[in-house]
């Protein structure tokens, strides 16, 4: 297989990783005042999310150093293109970080609204604004031989704000299962329902996603090609599906794991879309930047092949083991204790 | 201004911040692993005790490094679009190698060791703390490298209108490179040790737990003269290679102007770059320069009139960071040697006013890496990569100065208000000392529901 096939796969799975990883960190800070009326629930809900937030973060840095190292000149340019974009992406998530870390750290109400406030906003702009962007990435850049033409404004056309709803809905839903599975009673039960509630609005919005898909973009060009891709977006909607029927079943843990594969499934319908795109223009086809315009020497992909699949395994074998010692729920006498958070 | 001298602003303004919080982490995770080690070899509740204040501290520290941190990632893309391109066939290996090999090591170890005290072995936790400090030394490994090819690129060819890497190894292996990690690596180590020292002189100064801190400080007084000895003999065969490497550089930090064989040190001079030539200087030291540099008496040392002026870096910052960064250095290794001396007899509470010293001398340590970066970075201009690409040819093409201006009026506010925090914060948590309730500490691991 061609190296910068191999990338393109990897770069895929970051991304889609990332998404499923903190969407559930997002999703949870989103929720964060709204299921934890108290500050013993809030507390609960932040050492759900403690141990991993900070190790799920770093799928997207690895995400954004694959893109610099494998795909450089994609890199400098979606990056530069979405300034603005970006840069609150990068306060936001600046902002949560601090957010999740400080608020224990002073047991004073003025201080802990303060931070529950950068909790919401550092969750609630991300899943919005990386909606945003991938909505435009698949739609396009309009980008040619003079460079950009677009700007903060123009990204919010109705596409990438479709995309952008449906990334937040997603991670409600995927945080609020998550809250299910990880604490008890009254906290469990309440985020079990809201995410019945709010899997209704996501259906709607996800079909109507999969439907402006083909007016907005030429995603689905490849799997004309190809037709046998469309178990894809096919498994997309059965894991959706799946979600509502294991929450008929107050199976929350399956409802979860269909919400990470429904969140994978989502992404890769994008990317598999896209190839061998990585930002088409929208303006014209010849200024696209594809895995073979953009991509760094091959000798370059073969060294970092060889890191990636000596490192990455590696990687996944202590989060696994990290996610087997805190799998137990959190209740409110692990947060009786003073030194956590 | 333009996009071009915005850009720098920014980047100057995020990495001198995120280097407020870096140098902390590498030293600070080494101690505190060291501290629970001795806990759980049995030396007591002390080291728990310490294990826990100092690390609350290194926590606080901790979450500012990782979120400045994630800016420094993106800049190179958003602001350095130029660069990225031109470079980032082999500038962004070690960088994504980093992210790989480092952050999620720290990041997935950090979590385990907040909130594991009553989840794993003592062994076990003890032994994720030391997986912290690996990680980010392994970071600063890579991110050195990086930078260390900037100063000295290798192992690369000019092909397809960009630097394509040839010889991995060549970077990997890269002296500049390894030179610039160890110097700042223990310049981290030097960091830690006065922050460590500094509270406990505070507290010892008051009496309060006093055994506690006692033991703190001479911790950390071993450390930091061992550290600060290493940072300022890595540092001498840095600047030698700096010598060989980077003429200009070198010519700058040493406010050298003519091309001389035989060069002696002036101990004090002022430089005057508009006349080429230095105002003041006081007399010379023999061949010291010269020495310094190449190791023998009679080499040359090139001045900056031997370049065109568009190829000199700017003289004032990057002498006098280098001088100053040079003066506090020494004074460091002084005041150590006093700290080692002072605790090793017990005799710390007998002297109030070195106990003073050491509590405002914390923040010393702090400017020398800051001084240390502005020698690395502006002594490196006009050039982004050393010989190969101009800093001027380097930024994006698609941001206007509206875009930087805003950016950068936002990073500074934000960023303001993180530092204003972070001090607050870290004061009234040392401040508080440690926490005496230790049953508290100590409760037994948990059954598994």
């Amino acid at each position: 297989m061609e190296f910068q096939i191999i990338w393109f796969i990897l770069w895929g799975v970051l991304w889609a990783v990332y998404f499923m990883l903190d969407g559930f960190v997002l999703g949870t800070g989103m929720l964060h005042h709204y299921l934890a009326r108290t500050d013993q629930n809030k507390k609960i809900l932040i050492a759900a999310v403690g141990p991993v937030w900070d190790g799920n973060e770093v799928w997207l840095l690895t995400a954004g150093g694959a893109t610099f190292a494998a795909f450089p000149t994609t890199y400098a340019l979606m990056f530069s293109y979405l300034y603005s974009a970006l840069l609150l992406l990068l306060f936001s998530l600046i902002i949560r970080g601090v957010s999740l870390e400080f608020r224990g750290k002073i047991n004073s109400d003025a201080w802990k609204k303060t931070w529950d406030l950068g909790i919401f906003i550092g969750s609630a702009l991300p899943a919005l604004l990386l909606g945003i962007a991938f909505g435009n990435i698949f739609s396009g850049l309009p980008m040619d031989a003079a460079g950009y033409h677009g700007s903060l404004l123009s990204l919010l056309n109705p596409y990438g704000l479709l995309t952008g709803v449906l990334f937040v809905l997603l991670f409600l839903v995927h945080g609020s299962l998550y809250v299910s599975i990880k604490t008890v009673g009254d906290l469990s039960a309440k985020a079990s329902n809201l995410a019945e509630k709010l899997w209704d609005a996501l259906l709607l919005i996800a079909v109507s996603f999969f439907i402006a898909t083909a007016i907005a973009t030429k995603l689905y060009d490849n799997y004309m090609s190809v037709a046998v891709l469309l178990v894809v977006p096919l498994l997309a909607v059965a894991a959706l599906i799946g979600i509502r029927v294991f929450l008929a079943k107050s199976n929350a843990l399956m409802a979860f794991v269909s919400s990470c594969v429904t969140i994978l499934m989502v992404v890769f319908t994008g990317v598999i879309g896209l190839f061998p795109n990585l930002i088409p223009s929208s303006t014209n086809l010849a200024y696209s930047l594809t895995i073979y315009n953009s991509s760094s020497s091959i000798y370059t992909l073969k060294i970092m092949t060889v890191v990636a699949f000596i490192f990455v395994p590696i990687v996944i074998a202590y989060k696994i083991w990290v996610y087997r010692i805190f799998r137990s729920r959190v209740t409110e006498t692990d947060v009786l204790k003073e030194d956590a958070y | 201004m333009d996009t071009i001298v915005l850009s720098r602003l920014q980047f100057a303004l995020t990495s001198m911040f995120h280097w407020i919080f870096v140098p902390l982490t590498l030293g600070l995770s080494i101690l505190t692993a060291y501290m629970e080690t001795r806990y759980v070899m049995g030396g007591g509740d002390i080291y728990l005790k310490m294990t826990k204040f100092w690390g609350k501290l290194f926590l606080i520290n901790f979450a500012l490094g990782v979120v400045t941190g994630i800016t420094m990632e993106f800049q190179f893309g958003m602001n350095w679009a130029e660069y990225s391109k031109y470079v980032g066939d082999i500038f962004g290996a070690p960088l994504a190698i980093e992210a790989t090999v480092a952050f999620f090591l720290e990041s997935v170890f950090i979590g385990v060791w907040i909130f594991g005290w009553n989840k794993i072995s003592k062994k076990a936790h003890a032994t994720s703390i030391w997986l912290v400090a690996l990680a980010t030394n392994l970071s600063a490994l890579w991110i050195l490298l990086a930078n260390g090819w900037m100063q000295h690129p290798v192992g690369y060819v000019l092909r397809n209108n960009r630097a394509e890497m040839v010889d991995f190894g060549a970077l990997l292996t890269n002296p500049y490179g390894w030179l610039k990690f160890g110097h700042t690596l223990s310049s981290g180590y030097v960091v830690a040790a006065f922050f460590v020292m500094g509270i406990s002189a505070y507290h010892l100064r008051k009496k309060n737990h006093v055994e506690f801190f006692r033991r703190s400080f001479k911790m950390a007084a071993l450390f930091g003269l061992a550290s600060s000895i290493l940072v300022a003999a890595i540092g001498d065969f840095h600047a030698a290679e700096v010598a060989k490497i980077q003429p200009t550089k070198f010519a700058a930090m040493e406010a050298q102007w003519e091309t001389q064989r035989n060069v002696g040190y002036a101990l004090f001079l002022v430089p005057d770059p508009a006349r080429e030539r230095n105002i003041l200087e006081t007399s010379r030291v023999p061949s010291l320069l010269s020495i310094l540099a190449f190791q023998t008496m009679d080499a040359e040392i090139k001045g900056l009139k031997a370049f065109p002026k568009n190829d000199r870096p700017p003289v004032h910052a990057t002498f006098w960071s280098f001088r100053f960064m040079i003066g506090i250095g020494f004074t460091m290794i002084f005041l150590t040697i006093l700290a080692v001396l002072f605790s090793r007899r017990g005799s710390l509470e007998q002297h109030p006013s070195f106990l003073m010293i050491m509590l405002f001398a914390i923040p010393l340590p702090y400017i020398a890496g800051q001084l240390g970066w502005i020698v690395a970075e502006v002594g490196r201009q006009p050039w982004i990569v050393y010989g190969v690409l101009k800093t001027s040819a380097a930024v994006s093409k698609a941001i206007d100065t509206t875009q930087v201006y805003v950016s950068l009026l936002g990073f500074a506010l934000l960023y303001g208000s993180l530092g204003a925090i972070d001090i607050y914060l870290l004061s009234k948590v040392a401040k508080k000392g440690p926490d005496d309730n230790i049953s508290t500490l100590l409760k037994p691991p948990r059954q598994e529901a």
